[in-house]
């Protein structure tokens, strides 16, 4: 069948693939970019380890069919850290020891970050809420929300 | 396997191509088309998709409210018009799921999903549809009795009145795990008021049957009624009347028919 031509921002760089019919956007990025961060836990959409941001908005990337995110801008956590610095999201898990097998951390950084984006400075029950499409089998998720609220009263969590 | 992705601009042409081709399915959000396709799903062999900007529409400035098909929940929790239906949309999913997921979607999902439908069952709401011969506007009790019998057909938009008062609408999901899960049962009543008295109640429910279903019995009850103990008290032992839910892994049939009366009772008389 033939490939279908797309392009795409991905962390603020163009670029161009081909993709077969019905590819979902994690396959585009892990196996086609070589962007090993957004991570595959179930394909299903009930873990949210897949999870990126596409034109500032939290999807799911399992569930997003490549071809639709034409001309669009496409965020993974690849992208936020600026250089060798780290995000003040990923330095608030490490200091918060809010990853522990680390499989859960590229989505709930992302999910954290789209909260942060658009509420800086967010209440306990809202960081709860902005990670509910994210499963952790191993933290409690007590280290991770209080990462999240370190992050955000930090004050640097918009950068 | 690969599949045909074919992009329309507008929607007679995407519902040309649903309703040639049995294997094609229309893609909203993606979050039941792709998890099918996911799962290696071989009765889909096409995927088609409008990228006519009437299916993203909101129209809620007036009395009669219609979302196209393609909006999603994140919109509606966006729009201070539509705040009575903010507590079904944020039912929904986790954040990722309401960025994406949408209200026509919602309308073919299987048990336990379609929780936003079942607050459209109550509102009475007019489903439009454009088939392959034409267009044409179905109830949506009508639409989600012949619901198997509605593939190959494009759903543009819903519409339905705006209820006369905010106490008019109410709204309840159980689930096990909050704030996301799958219902155990969702339940949604309109009780307009003329007087004291209902006139033209309407309640909904979600995981009571393979697709949401009108309490019928239920709205008997009430009609014509004022809103005291007794009449709550009626309409809850009359909740699982005509109801016929299954087993799954949230929650038995058993314990669905024992528990529909009792959270009928708490809508209806505002408990948390
Ligand atoms: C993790 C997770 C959690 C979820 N939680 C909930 C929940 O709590 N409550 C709930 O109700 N649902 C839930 N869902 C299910 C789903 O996300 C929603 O039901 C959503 O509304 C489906 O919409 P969609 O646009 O993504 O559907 P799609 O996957 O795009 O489509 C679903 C079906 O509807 C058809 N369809 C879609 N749009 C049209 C149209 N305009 N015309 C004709 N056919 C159409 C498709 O062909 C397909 O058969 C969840 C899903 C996931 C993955
Ligand atoms: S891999 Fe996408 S939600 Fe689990
Ligand atoms: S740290 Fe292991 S799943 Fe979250």
């Amino acid at each position: 069948m033939a490939k279908t031509a797309l392009q795409f921002q991905h962390n603020g760089r163009d670029v161009a693939i081909f993709v077969d019919g019905g590819t979902n956007l994690l396959v585009a990025l892990r196996e086609l970019i070589g962007d090993m961060t957004p991570k595959f836990g179930c394909g299903q959409g009930g873990c949210g380890t897949c999870s990126v941001l596409i034109d500032g908005e939290l999807h799911l990337s399992c569930l997003t069919l490549a071809e639709t995110v034409a001309g669009r801008s496409v965020e993974t956590l690849d992208g936020i850290k600026d250089g060798p610095n780290l995000h003040p999201l990923q330095r608030a898990f490490a200091d918060n020891f809010a990853a522990q097998c680390g499989y859960c951390t590229p989505g709930m950084l992302m999910a954290a970050k789209a909260l942060l984006d658009r509420n800086p400075q967010p209440s306990r029950a809202e960081v709860i809420e902005a990670i509910s499409g994210n499963i952790c089998r191993c933290t409690g998720y007590e280290p991770i929300i209080n990462a999240v609220l370190a992050a955000a009263s930090g004050g640097r969590a918009r950068a | 396997m690969p599949v045909t992705v074919k992009t329309f601009t507008n929607t007679h042409d995407a519902a040309a191509a649903l309703s040639s081709d049995r294997s094609a399915r229309y893609l909203g959000g993606g979050t039941l088309v792709m998890r099918a396709l996911n799962e290696g799903d071989i009765s889909i062999s096409t995927v088609v998709r409008a990228s006519d900007h009437a299916m993203t529409r909101i129209d809620a400035s007036g009395s009669r409210i219609t979302l196209g098909a393609g909006v999603t929940f994140a919109r509606i929790l966006a729009e201070r018009d539509l705040g009575f239906l903010h507590a079904p949309a944020r039912s929904i999913g986790g954040p990722a799921v309401r960025n994406m997921g949408t209200v026509g979607g919602n309308l073919f999902a299987p048990v336990p999903y379609g929780d936003f439908t079942v607050a459209m069952l109550a509102l009475d709401a007019v489903v439009s549809v454009q088939g392959g011969l034409g267009g044409r506007e179905i109830s949506i009790d009508e639409f989600l009795q012949t619901r198997d019998r509605q593939t190959g057909v494009l759903v543009l938009a819903i519409s339905f009145a705006r209820p006369g008062s905010t106490d008019a609408f109410r709204y309840r999901k159980i689930a096990r795990i909050k704030p996301k899960g799958g219902a155990v049962i969702t339940l949604a009543a309109h009780l307009p008021v003329n007087g004291s008295r209902i006139v033209g109640a309407r309640i909904a429910l979600g995981s009571m049957a393979p697709t949401p279903i009108r309490a019928r019995a239920a709205e008997r009850t009430l009609e014509g009624r004022a809103l005291d103990a007794s009449t709550i008290s009626a309409a809850a032992a009359a909740a699982v009347e005509g109801t016929t839910p299954g087993d799954n892994a949230l929650a038995s049939a058993w314990y669905r028919r024992e528990i529909v009366g009792v959270h009928l009772r708490r809508l209806l008389s505002g408990q948390e």
